[in-house]
């Protein structure tokens, strides 16, 4: 037990993963307050997964550490709930099945699980697809049944793995909007990994920016939006400059991860010369 | 809401998917196909049957020869004649008994064996080079060291039943937790479940479509097996029972037996996909479903 009974408290300290002589991630550290929103972004590839990896307990670090309120992550647990893009429901369980399956580890009983389940279920605006399988539910409806599961059993921190990554535009905004909800009602700490900007700005208190192979923080970034925040919000000045710094940051880790070919800042030019090149194979 | 969803019955169908036909319409044509199929079946078994009756009562023979081939007729009375014989209801009985306890002692140790193989790779390291040397070999080819391993005759064609029904249903369940998603393995573990959970929560239910396939597969090698086994070593059984018709030159018995076999091969199949279609309720949905 620490001391100050603090919850949800994350600190990732000189982390370091290497596969053999490749090396994924390198030197990062980070940390989240007790019931802070913090998003990692950063172009594909370069690690952000890993590092949440890393906090789930599914990855053990070459060098560095993780810690989770003082104590060493050894191994997945209930303590750190974790969303995944492609949803990761059990197929075979129903909707309330799914959700009281951390309950169920728990050794919770069965009608105190069943009653558990049903309150979420109905905060979700789910509660008439308990007896539904995942497959007949929509991805939006897939998600929240993915946030609820990872939420039931009362996890410090929140794990999200571009969660909404494979949901058209509307479904993202509206389960933006359910996710801060549920985060301002729990007090819970949130990890969050993306490669949308606007989605970052959004929901966030503080942004990290990584860098491609090997992964390294590049930037840490405080997003000075008061809460609550509304869609409205993405037409002010201190959004509009955070998104062109993040722009200007993610570019040129995203030309960077292209190859060497490609110059930072005349990524243009490679595609004049390519279009010339298919042109004149034309004629 | 852009994940409002439409009612049909008790599924929930996204806009996306959603069917152009009215449901009284697409249900009357439900109808229509499933008598359609009905009846262009039972046409070819009639059509069947009735070649069957012209070439036995004609006696025709050109190369391949139907003279001793017992007509449909004869066999109808050799079949009413069989179901008033308590023999021949005992030959049908310990077929089953053996098809029985073989199948059942294959799935309790082909499935619990594919898990653990599946899950651990030293085991399936040190097991699988053993597993492929040993599944070519038939199991029929099997019956002469069965019978001297084995002190009695009943058990040695029991466990020749089990051995075909073995590698089907071992191999299936290996191939399916080849295949199973590791995500889902990771979200349990994040949900607190321990290795014992992961077996029975994740992987089995994961797995069980294979182990079906397996299952179905395995049912058709083990009657295969038996019936090979019985006309070998056999005193008694439906296989034993075909074979000494064809010695005692009573040959309507023989497609009597022939019919049996078939008939009990197609039973049990059935019984196994009735099984799986009540114990794996989410795999139901897939079924004339868009995807």
């Amino acid at each position: 037990m620490s001391i100050a009974r603090a919850r949800g408290q994350v600190d990732v300290s000189n982390f370091g993963l290497c596969f053999g002589q490749n090396t994924a991630v390198s030197d990062i550290s980070l940390y989240v307050e007790p019931g802070e929103f913090v998003s990692l972004i950063g172009p594909s590839g370069c690690g952000k997964s890993t590092v949440l990896n890393a906090v789930a307990g599914f990855l053990t670090p070459t060098t560095g550490q993780v810690l989770v309120d003082n104590e060493p992550v050894r191994g997945p647990s209930a303590d750190r709930g974790m969303v995944f893009q492609q949803y990761s429901l059990f197929p075979w369980k129903t909707v309330r099945q799914n959700v009281e399956f951390g309950l169920k580890m728990q050794g919770m009983g069965k009608s105190e699980r069943l009653a558990t389940a049903r309150t979420l279920l109905s905060v979700a605006g789910l509660h008439a697809f308990e007896n539904h399988y995942p497959e007949q539910l929509s991805g939006g409806m897939k998600q929240r049944v993915g946030i609820i599961r990872a939420l039931a059993t009362g996890p410090r921190v929140l794990l999200l793995d571009e969660p909404f990554g494979a949901l058209d535009a509307q479904t993202r905004m509206i389960m933006q909007g359910l996710l801060l909800d549920l985060w301002e009602g729990l007090k819970i700490s949130v990890l969050f990994v993306t490669h949308d900007i606007d989605e970052a700005i959004y929901l966030s208190d503080r942004i990290y920016v990584v860098t491609a192979a090997p992964g390294r923080i590049k930037a840490e970034l405080t997003v000075p939006l008061p809460r609550p925040r509304d869609s409205g919000m993405s037409e002010t000045p201190e959004f509009l400059t955070l998104r062109s710094r993040l722009h200007e940051l993610i570019r040129e880790e995203s030309l960077r991860a292209m190859g060497n070919e490609v110059e930072a800042g005349s990524g243009r030019g490679v595609g004049r010369d390519l279009a010339d090149a298919i042109g004149a194979a034309r004629h | 809401m852009p994940d409002a969803v439409i009612h049909a019955g008790d599924t929930a169908i996204t806009p996306e998917t959603r069917i152009t036909v009215s449901p009284e319409r697409s249900s009357a044509r439900t109808v229509f196909r499933r008598f359609r199929g009905l009846a262009l079946g039972l046409l070819s078994i009639a059509l069947f049957v009735l070649a069957w009756h012209l070439l036995t009562t004609y006696r025709v023979s050109f190369h391949v020869r139907f003279l001793n081939v017992p007509t449909p007729a004869s066999v109808l009375s050799s079949a009413i004649h069989a179901g008033r014989d308590p023999d021949f209801a005992y030959n049908l009985l310990i077929s089953c008994q053996r098809i029985g306890i073989g199948f059942l002692a294959a799935t309790l140790l082909g499935v619990p064996l594919g898990l653990t193989m599946g899950r651990w790779p030293l085991l399936r390291e040190t097991l699988l080079p053993l597993v492929e040397i040993v599944r070519p070999i038939p199991a029929i080819a099997w019956v002469p060291m069965s019978i001297m391993l084995w002190p009695s005759n009943e058990e040695s064609i029991v466990f020749i039943t089990f051995l075909g029904a073995f590698f089907p249903i071992l191999l299936n369940t290996l191939m399916g937790m080849g295949q199973i998603d590791p995500v889902l393995v990771r979200a349990a573990r994040c949900l607190g479940a321990r290795e014992a959970s992961i077996f029975r929560e994740v992987l089995l239910p994961a797995v069980l479509p294979q182990v079906f396939t397996g299952l179905a597969v395995g049912m058709g090698v083990a009657w295969v097996s038996l019936i090979a086994a019985e006309m070998i070593a056999g005193q008694f059984g439906i296989g034993y029972f075909t074979w000494e018709a064809y010695s005692l030159v009573q040959y309507p018995d023989i497609v009597l037996g022939m019919v049996c076999i078939g008939a009990l091969g197609l039973g049990s199949s059935a019984l196994i996909r009735a099984i799986g279609w009540l114990v794996m309720p989410w795999a139901r949905l897939a079924d004339g479903r868009p995807k």
